[in-house]
């Protein structure tokens, strides 16, 4: 890959992972910048808060863009556990596969995964919006609260459980559902938020009408000692 | 945490790599495990001929454990030695004269493992420093099977060090918990089985060994730890020919594959693939909870 004209270019096999991350953070990092060599390490490009575009060019190891705010995160590669832990706002793109845990605890922003996702993808999600091209593992949207987890591969076991108001669209095969997860009607509302995120995912392929849509039966929201066993 | 990789050539012309990159290998996951670690080479076997690795033997010993074990060899044997550790090379049909000359010998000499193939080394302290110390880069092999470890379950010793083998060229690497491992182990002493360790890996070490005892394949025995074996688990497996991979069901602890037409490579995080050939352009997946994954060379 070469950079464009102004994209400023840092490589890790000749500097550190700290110098990289106070260098992303500070006033003064605005626009484009590419990381070479990544070699799979931990945490890297995360605490951001300045609009920069990163293209990291390979794979990433944990907490990839973590706690981003902000900046638009490419990663050329697979991320490992926790990429986009608890993003703001921004978007994270990663274009192989994520390991578990993406997008976990996330407020806002967007997180598209090209390749498939993980156990756990969207874990305690507060707001954020996750594309996945490919199918998520097992207990994806786990205490998810808000925000909307697209899937268009297949979803593993215990799909939503706990779920509050996150948003689910499959279009593959649900293993199964987690505790108080139900499918739901898809709306007209449905549909249009939908439709915004898979153009948003640059997923132009694939039609809303081809999900089904699944949401909290909100039976577990207030401890009622009858649903004990279910909890 | 723990670390844990694996290698396991397709590519005969690899083979002379195999010791060196399981080197980088071990060395990257240091920060998963910096306590102690342990290696498994499988080299080609010879025909007729066994490999026992003894460990715990001291410069002031080694003499006298030669000579003792040479009489005990009736002379047609070769040792080689690795720092605290020897390679016996013996006729198959010595092996239980040899493993009784060893169990004797005392002076806080271990068996460490024995097979047509494997050769298993293990101490207490950085794993570059074990790596080096073994001379770990200039090995070669068709496969192996690496841990560096953060110690939960017992002390930090060699013994408590992995891999731990419990059967003619098997060993395992474990990376979490066991919380059934009293239990299995007493279950699996009734059976015949002994342990030299309180650790939980030597269980699920054991419990594989005694499956295949009774006639499993590798994947039946695995398949069936996945009834049996309750807690927190990343296993890798080596046998003969073999090499295995297998997660719990809730797959809390990490892994990661990558795959080329000349080998396949394990480990707890991608950053340990980042030295091997062609990784650009692997096949890097992570491997799904509770499905067995396993590899055989040709008999």
């Amino acid at each position: 890959m070469s950079g464009a004209r102004n994209t400023r270019i840092f490589d890790l096999s000749t500097s550190t992972l700290r110098e990289l991350n106070s260098t992303l953070q500070q006033e003064g990092a605005e626009g484009a910048w590419e990381i070479h060599n990544p070699a799979g390490r931990h945490s890297l490009a995360v605490g951001l808060t300045q609009p920069v575009s990163i293209t990291i060019d390979g794979h990433a190891g944990y907490y990839a863009a973590g706690m981003n705010q902000r900046a638009n995160v490419v990663i050329n590669g697979n991320a490992g556990q926790g990429v986009a832990e608890n993003m703001m706002s921004g978007s994270v793109h990663v274009k192989g596969n994520a390991s578990s845990s993406a997008g976990a605890t996330a407020h806002g922003g967007l997180l598209v995964i090209d390749g498939d996702a993980g156990a756990r993808c969207g874990i305690s999600m507060k707001g954020v919006d996750i594309v996945v091209r490919g199918s998520v593992g097992h207990m994806s949207a786990f205490m998810g609260q808000s925000g909307n987890l697209v899937v268009c591969g297949d979803a593993g076991e215990a799909l939503g459980d706990s779920l509050y108001e996150t948003r689910i669209f499959v279009r593959g095969t649900v293993k199964s559902l987690g505790a108080d997860c139900e499918e739901k009607d898809m709306t007209s509302e449905d549909r249009q938020i939908l439709t915004d995120l898979l153009a948003k995912g640059g997923i132009t392929d694939i039609k809303a009408d081809e999900f089904r849509r699944y949401g909290s039966a909100r039976k577990l929201y207030h401890f009622r000692v009858d649903n004990a066993s279910a909890y | 945490m723990c670390g844990i990789v694996g290698l396991f050539i397709k590519n005969p012309a690899l083979q002379p790599e195999l010791g060196r990159l399981t080197s980088l290998m071990l060395k990257t996951m240091t920060e998963r495990g910096p306590d102690s670690a342990g290696f498994a080479v499988y080299g080609s076997p010879t025909s007729g001929q066994r490999k026992m690795t003894v460990r715990g033997i001291s410069a002031e010993n080694l003499g006298d454990f030669e000579a003792g074990f040479l009489k005990a060899a009736d002379g047609s044997a070769s040792v080689a030695r690795h720092q605290d550790h020897v390679v016996l090379t013996y006729a198959s049909d010595l092996e239980p004269a040899i493993r009784a000359f060893v169990n004797g010998f005392g002076h806080d000499v271990h068996f460490a493992s024995s097979g047509e193939s494997i050769e298993l080394y293990k101490g207490v302290g950085l794993p570059e420093d074990v790596a080096s110390r073994f001379g770990l880069e200039k090995m070669q092999g068709t496969h192996s099977i690496g841990h560096t470890r953060m110690a939960t379950e017992s002390a930090v010793t060699t013994a408590g060090a992995h891999p731990f083998s419990t059967g003619p060229d098997q060993c395992l690497v474990h990376n979490g918990s066991l919380s059934n491992h009293n239990t299995l182990r007493r279950r699996l002493v009734n059976e015949g089985l002994t342990f030299e360790t309180e650790n939980d890996s030597e269980v699920a070490a054991g419990y594989l060994s005694w499956r295949l005892a009774q006639g499993d394949k590798l994947d039946q025995a695995l398949e069936s730890s996945l009834k049996e074996l309750d807690g927190f688990y990343t296993f890798v497996v080596g046998t003969r020919e073999g090499f295995a991979v297998l997660r719990d069901p809730v797959a809390c602890k990490p892994a990661v594959m990558a795959e080329t037409d000349d080998y396949v490579a394990f480990a707890s995080e991608y950053r340990a693939f980042a030295d091997l050939p062609g990784i650009e352009n692997a096949k890097v997946f992570e491997p799904e909870p509770q499905r067995v994954y396993h590899w055989e060379h040709a008999a």
